[in-house]
């Protein structure tokens, strides 16, 4: 019983892991770039729909969905800004500026907020269903469910919308993608909207279960997400779905049987196993690099 | 005829290397044109200056008497041209409807699906391989993707690069009679072949290129039978 309650605290923070994990791979998808200031979007939402919440008095529907628009919009905004100038630059030069990115994002937040922590007060109702002497939280499963529709959501938007499919084939080849008729510069806000988009979620799930707030906060929940990433083979949707949950377990099971203090040196132990053994993940694709 | 496409004085530079020197050339509607030459001199640069993948210095583009030197990429299709690339850069990882799709990416779901039928009833092969992920089709196949998906929004004129390359010869002759029936439906072609004998066979008009110059131009006939053009590409 233990076990299976492990299990599902796995897979609760997990999914949220999925979420953030889907956006990193969703943009090394589309533009080649391992964006590190993605984490700092969930700092950004965690921020923002306690803001909506607690000072702009907004119900927690409406406050969610401003969270959301509010991510996307400045997932937009960073791409136009920060990285689309670098389009045509080393790769290096884009992933520095993303860390870059990171920084002023973390340091912006805290120069308005404070370095002290914020309380978030869940919006979901305490409790849950027994099971035998264990109870599940209704925040498990409602995280659960709501990752797993917006995951299901996601892959038929990615494999049937005529959007979807565009960012598919700006993935594979912006330049003959172009040629179709593809505003590519408007895909790739697109792409970068919706992963800022998942990320927002992420983080309204994440501060209903874990409740404190912090400008840094982002970092190690991204980190996490990008190691889930790298496993499920970055690029891939099902592969960042996968990673996450497995990453999550992984973790939650490590807490629970071995040390919560070792739970991270697992996880990044299985970054270091899966770059040596099979960089690509469980679905990367060994693509070469195209000239 | 009226004219179609009107290059002049085109200059396209790789940093230094001065790629194309100041070419000129018009296409009639109607035509088939074919920019002849080696591997390296600049055909290809000239499709993709056109498409506005890369600019000209000096000079101006003019497609049935509107300006398009400053084009986006991305509108040229809604202008009515369609750029076969070089290497057919057909989407790997897409099906082969998919691939139909994109092709018909600006035009509205009824006429896509409409000429996704038009597509797969001149190539029964698309057809059959309709859900396949169309990196697993052969060469050939590829290549008629390639054009099917260029044909997708019936534009009046297409840019084809190298549509011969890497196909058996059989491939290459199926490929260019097919080509030039597409003209014979009324669709304009530009094609840049180092085939030179096969697209001057189909082609009205041919221009020669050497190093980023039109050295020769005239009727593909007399090319056919120019003593240079010969000696050059024709292998004697």
């Amino acid at each position: 019983m233990t076990f299976l309650y492990q299990i599902l605290n796995g897979i609760q923070i997990g999914a949220i892991y999925a979420l953030v994990a889907l956006g990193y791979s969703m943009v090394y998808g589309i533009v080649k770039l391992i964006n590190f200031a993605h984490g700092d979007i969930i700092m950004l939402g965690s921020y923002a729909v306690w803001y909506f919440m607690t000072r702009l008095n907004m119900p927690w529907w409406l406050a969610t969905i401003a969270t959301i628009i509010f991510c996307s919009i400045v997932g937009i905004i960073i791409e136009k800004l920060a990285y689309k100038p670098l389009r045509n630059s080393a790769r290096i030069s884009l992933l520095i500026t993303a860390i870059g990115v990171s920084l002023f994002l973390q340091n912006t937040v805290q120069l308005i907020f404070t370095a002290n922590p914020k309380m978030f007060v869940t919006f979901i109702p305490s409790g849950g269903f027994s099971i035998g002497n264990r109870s599940i939280s209704y925040t498990t499963l409602i995280t659960i469910a709501i990752s797993a529709a917006i995951m299901v959501a996601l892959t038929l938007l990615v494999s049937k919308t005529k959007i979807g499919k565009a960012m598919r084939a700006v993935s594979e080849d912006n330049r003959t993608a172009q040629l179709m008729g593809i505003n590519v510069d408007n895909t790739i806000s697109f792409t970068f909207a919706l992963g800022s988009g998942l990320a927002a979620v992420a983080a309204v799930l994440y501060v209903c279960s874990y409740s404190q707030i912090a400008p840094t906060m982002g970092s190690m929940l991204g980190l996490k997400a990008f190691v889930a990433a790298v496993l499920g083979g970055i690029g891939s949707i099902p592969g960042a779905m996968l990673g996450g949950l497995l990453i999550g377990v992984a973790e939650s099971l490590t807490k629970g049987y071995i040390s919560s203090q070792l739970a991270d040196a697992v996880l990044f132990g299985i970054l270091i196993i899966v770059l040596l053994v099979k960089p690509t993940g469980f679905f990367g694709r060994g693509d070469r690099e195209k000239v | 005829m009226a004219t179609l496409l009107s290059v002049k004085d085109m200059n396209v530079y790789y940093g230094v290397i001065h790629a194309v020197k100041g070419v000129s050339f018009d296409v009639e509607e109607g035509e088939i044109v074919t920019l002849i030459g080696a591997n390296g001199a600049g055909k290809s640069t000239i499709l993709k200056t056109i498409s506005g993948m890369l600019r000209s210095k000096t000079g101006s583009i003019a497609f049935d008497g509107k300006d398009i030197s400053n084009i986006e990429p991305y509108k040229l299709l809604g202008m009515g041209i369609a750029h076969v690339p070089e290497g057919r850069c057909i989407f790997q990882r897409l099906t082969v409807e998919e691939n139909l799709e994109m092709g018909g990416y600006i035009s509205k779901p009824a006429e896509v699906a409409a000429a996704i039928e038009n597509v797969y009833n001149l190539f029964p092969r698309l057809k059959e391989r309709r859900r396949q992920i169309a990196g697993t089709l052969s060469g050939g196949e590829q290549q008629m993707l390639a054009i099917g998906r260029a044909m997708m929004t019936k534009p009046r004129l297409i840019m084809m690069d190298e549509p011969s390359m890497g196909l058996a010869p059989i491939l290459v002759q199926q490929i260019f009679q097919f080509i030039k029936e597409l003209n014979a439906s009324g669709t304009t072609i530009l094609l840049v072949e180092q085939n030179a004998h096969m697209a001057l066979r189909i082609a009205n008009r041919g221009y020669v290129l050497e190093t980023g110059r039109i050295v020769l131009e005239g009727k593909a006939s007399e090319l056919l039978t120019n003593e240079s053009v010969k000696k050059a590409y024709l292998g004697g």
